[in-house]
């Protein structure tokens, strides 16, 4: 049970069972690939084996000639002269003249059965001209790089730039210069992370059904069928309204699947096969291959230190690759990095870079854990230099509610001193360490958005109460909603059912990302069950003869406000509900917003590693998550938002890196040679939930999912310093770089 | 290419179907017999989410052949619960919280009852080790191990 | 009048300067007003920005400025 100053809580802060924890501990579940449709043909992709080719020809006949092969599209089957972003996700889709990066689309085939369908692709024959490709960012920037594409650059990229930058930015205030000038300690250095996968387990899976009627239907594993319902309409030149998309169960997404990849090609397939229905599931490879990864970066950061701690003046200039589309996160990366510290001279630089490589998708945070990595490296360098504490330094730097953000705007509250006095006082901090260990803290930050909302709620005769919502639960969100919804109503947890809804079912929603679900859905059907709560008063203000302002809802049942209203006795939920057919019909609340109010969240993580010598492997010994959640609705969930958050982070710290061959070829699209961390890998991770309640929402809740992915990065660079004395400035940090770089330093 | 007739037991089950030669088990179970609690996250081995037991031995259904299940004993996930009865492990993971997308749940629930069979005491790294083969992204694992071991031990206490 | 922030790169469309002052009640008048003084932060608009005004990051184009507010342009923010 939570309570603040104003408010004790019966349900918001428990932690009873998920709502759909018995369907997914049975298998009953449905995910992604697991419905089938009368009629069905399955889907497959050819994908370019080239990093950069013209595509010179495409043949479907000995395909075509297969008993059983349906239909075969190629980009001749999407609607031409689309502009900006809707052209960069049909391009992405399915490619035009040219492929863009190893395993982009070039074309699909429908057939009766999946071996089939699989078959009739390798049956399609397609000749390329191989063209030159780039992969690395800092490659990718040079002026004689090969252009990906001309004339995708954007009006914030100044004349005279290398033909591969796309976006350009700087921002800041003060002058770093001066504020250099009176540090004690300026120090300098590059860093560079490769892009990493999000590595949901389930691979991207959809049933499409198009008809020549323009009407379709889909089923889909998506973070937000709306934004499937706008993007796939958009590149098949079809109204949006007509297509209707129902969310599956969803194994995952951290970003990763809040856009389109193969769903255009599953309608595009059934409206050629005459409205049949079209099942695509992808495999690892073509996920690791042709999914959204997210960028890689390469990072200059310059830092003024005076001896007392205080940060002087602070530069970053970031480059990321995002793919062969505009997107690279390096603008949130560069609002990100200097995020926890206040300061009066800041100066961000950013260059948004194609490569051939697949278009970047969110991946939790985006851009952030870069920042991060760069930023909390020197700053622990730099404290180590000067022998100052870290987290005092953080102390004496971090950002509260009033003053000025890095990247411009005021904070509102925060939690950031909070949450470095809780790491502080974690007992963590005084366990002492052997030969080869060592300790590593970083700060981390995530805005947190809101988007787009919809939600409905409506009480049941029976006094229960339904509601539907448009952001699929990806990690807990319905238990999450439903205590919200329930404490509001005065109900029972197991009362309220959440449901999440099609696209039909409610006005448009983005999709679960940006650490909104709780915050964003967790709002808008705290103020629904407002709305029903108002019409219920008022049915019992009628009944009894009073004004509705006289009525108040305490406990689940309106009753009389005071003495002057009259002498009744209170009327629950249920008794109002069975009467409703005759009291004016269904009682309901709905709500639609952006909504406002969203609360930052900061984290601060503290990592021991032992490092072994002999082989240059890192082990995590104990890890340490501090994050301010503003209010924990269901504390197991924000715990597992946590855990998960840090895991994520220690493999890109510790493993993981898409590999490319000479060729531009994905040298590692499999789980075995894209390693994620295993059970094994790690041990329990600590957690400590700091409470600074956001006053934008009705419970304090602030968002959680992302931050949490943001401190490890450096954090684990920080503490293999502290293990060996060497500092690793490129990602990931894997035995042979760590051996190499202990070699190195003799 | 034509099919070969498979006759097996599933979850207790006498039944047949028809398979391709070259479909694997898992898609035998989730397009042939309707059973999709299996999931498949790599096709390669690598992510134990098809976790079966094949007479008793734990296998990623990926990796098996439709026809080599044959005369053979199969147990997945639909089979785990006793009617309406949870095993104790399903329903220590729904208290601990100890998933998020639920896309591994059934992998890792079947390879840690296989592992409780075997070692009703399992240390925590014994846990880790056996589980090593079960990817979780969301979790960290940290409330999966929890879990485990917390059924383990009532588990334990229930023999006793 | 009231100040809007942008960030520095959009200071080529704007003769070099970091904070315009428009006349604006909303935050639609605002963005129509800096278009019309400075037509090349037209295409920037239009490719999606996220407004802020006193650190609360607003959606809505009909959002009131209330006069002395701080407001910042930023490029729009979503996440993963």
């Amino acid at each position: 049970m939570a309570k603040d100053e104003f408010r004790e809580f019966k349900l918001v802060g428990t932690r009873p069972d998920r709502p759909d924890g018995l369907d997914k501990v049975t298998g009953r579940a449905r995910y992604g690939a697991d419905i089938s449709a009368p009629g069905m043909l399955w889907g497959a992709v050819v994908r370019s084996p080239h990093a950069h080719a013209r595509i010179v020809s495409i043949d479907p006949s000995k395909a075509l000639a297969l008993d059983g092969v349906k239909a075969v599209v190629t980009r001749a089957d999407f609607p031409e002269g689309l502009t900006g972003e809707d052209w960069n996700l049909q391009e992405n889709t399915i490619a035009g003249e040219r492929a863009l990066y190893d395993g982009h689309a070039v074309a699909a085939v429908a057939a009766t059965s999946k071996l089939l369908a699989e078959e009739a692709a390798r049956l399609i024959a397609v000749e390329y001209e191989v063209l030159p490709h780039v992969i690395d960012v800092d490659d990718a920037i040079k002026p004689d790089a090969p252009v990906i594409r001309a004339g995708a650059a954007d009006a914030s990229v100044p004349e005279g730039m290398p033909p591969n930058v796309v976006r350009y930015m700087d921002f800041g205030r003060g002058d770093v210069e001066a504020g250099f000038a009176e540090a004690d300690l300026v120090m300098e250095r590059s860093y560079k992370t490769e892009a990493t996968h999000q590595g949901y387990i389930e691979p991207h899976a959809c049933l499409g059904q198009l008809g020549a009627d323009g009407k379709g239907e889909m089923w889909v594993c998506t973070q937000g069928q709306w934004y499937i319902r706008k993007m796939c309409t958009a590149v098949l030149g079809l109204d949006a309204s007509q297509l209707r998309v129902t969310p599956s169960e969803i194994g995952g997404g951290f970003g990763g699947k809040t856009t389109i990849f193969m769903e255009p090609l599953s309608l595009a397939l059934s409206r050629k096969a005459g409205g049949k229905p079209v099942k695509i599931v992808m495999s690892r490879s073509e996920v690791l291959r042709a999914t959204g990864p997210t960028a890689s970066a390469s990072m200059d950061v310059k830092i003024g230190l005076k001896k007392d701690g205080t940060i002087t003046a602070a530069r970053a200039e970031f480059r990321m690759q995002g793919g062969a589309f505009p997107g690279a996160p390096v603008d949130m990366a560069l609002y990100c990095c200097f995020a926890p510290y206040n300061l009066t001279n800041v100066a961000h630089v950013g260059y948004d870079v194609l490569a051939n490589r697949p278009k970047c998708a969110a991946y939790r945070a985006p851009g952030s854990p870069m920042g991060a990595f760069a930023v909390e490296s020197l700053l622990d360098e730099m404290c180590r230099a000067l022998k100052i504490d870290p987290l005092q330094m953080r102390l004496k730097n971090a950002v509260k509610e009033g003053d000025k953000s890095s990247y411009g705007p005021r904070f509102g509250s925060i939690g950031l001193i909070e949450t470095l006095e809780a790491t502080q006082a974690h007992p963590n901090l005084s366990i002492k360490l052997g030969p080869n260990q060592g300790r590593g803290i970083a700060a981390g930050y995530w805005f947190n958005h809101n988007g787009e909302t919809s939600v409905s709620l409506a009480i049941s005769e029976d006094g229960t109460a339904q509601v539907s919502v448009g952001t699929p639960d990806i990690g807990g969100s319905r238990a999450s909603i439903a205590l919200m919804t329930a404490e509001t109503l005065g109900i029972g947890y197991e009362d309220v059912r959440v449901n999440v809804v099609e696209t039909g079912a409610l006005g448009v929603n983005e999709p679960t990302h940006g650490s909104r679900a709780t915050f964003a859905s967790g709002k808008a059907a705290v103020i629904a069950a407002g709305h029903a709560i108002k019409e219920m008063c008022r049915r019992a203000a009628t009944e009894w003869g009073i004004e509705p302002e006289a009525v108040e809802w305490v406990n689940g049942a309106a009753q009389p406000a005071g003495p002057n209203a009259g002498k009744h006795p209170p009327m629950t939920i249920a008794e109002i509900a069975g009467k409703m057919g005759q009291t004016g019909g269904p009682i309901s609340g709905h709500h639609e917003s952006v909504p406002e109010g969203v609360g930052a969240s900061f984290g601060c993580h503290v990592v021991d590693v032992e490092v072994d010598p002999e082989t240059g492997r890192t082990t995590i010994l104990r890890y340490l998550v501090v994050q301010d959640a503003g209010r924990a609705i269901h504390p197991a969930y924000v715990e597992g938002q946590y855990q998960g958050g840090a895991a994520q982070g220690i493999g890109w710290a510790l493993n993981e890196a898409y590999i490319y061959d000479d060729k531009g070829r994905l040298a590692n699209p499999v789980f075995l040679d894209y390693r994620i961390p295993v059970a094994s890998d790690l041990p329990m991770i600590d957690t400590v939930i700091v409470e600074v309640p956001n006053p934008g929402h009705p419970y304090g809740v602030r968002g959680v999912g992302e931050t949490g992915i943001t401190p490890p990065l450096p954090a684990i660079a920080n503490a293999i310093e502290d293990a060996v004395g060497v500092r690793m400035a490129h990602l990931p940090m894997s035995p042979a770089t760590v051996l190499a770089a202990l070699k190195a330093r003799g | 290419m034509s099919k070969i007739h498979v006759t097996t037991v599933v979850n207790g089950d006498a039944v047949e179907f028809l398979a391709d030669p070259r479909e694997t088990l898992l898609d035998c179970l989730r397009d042939r017999l309707g059973l999709t609690g299996s999931k498949e996250g790599c096709g390669t081995g690598d992510c134990g989410a098809c976790s079966v037991r094949l007479d008793g031995t734990l296998v990623c259904s990926c990796l098996v052949l439709g026809v080599e299940a044959e005369g053979k004993q199969i147990e997945t996930i639909e089979g785990m619960a006793d009617g309406a009865t949870l095993h104790p492990l399903q329903r220590k993971f729904i208290e601990h919280a100890a998933l998020q997308c639920g896309f591994c749940t059934p992998g890792i629930l079947v390879a840690a009852k296989a592992l409780l069979e075997r070692n009703p005491d399992p240390t925590e790294e014994e846990v880790r080790f056996w589980l090593a083969g079960n990817l979780c992204r969301c979790t960290g694992y940290d409330k999966i191990i929890r879990a485990v071991l917390d059924a383990a031990a009532e588990m334990r206490q229930e023999a006793a | 009048m009231v100040a809007v922030h942008l960030w520095s790169s959009l200071t080529r469309f704007t003769d070099g300067a970091r904070v315009v002052e428009v006349e604006a009640a909303t935050v639609a008048e605002a963005l129509k007003q800096l278009v019309e003084t400075h037509p090349g932060l037209g295409p920037i608009l239009d490719g999606g920005i996220s407004v802020v005004i006193d650190g609360e990051m607003v959606p809505n184009r009909h959002t009131a400025i209330e006069p002395g507010a701080e407001v910042y342009l930023m490029q729009r923010l979503k996440g993963g």
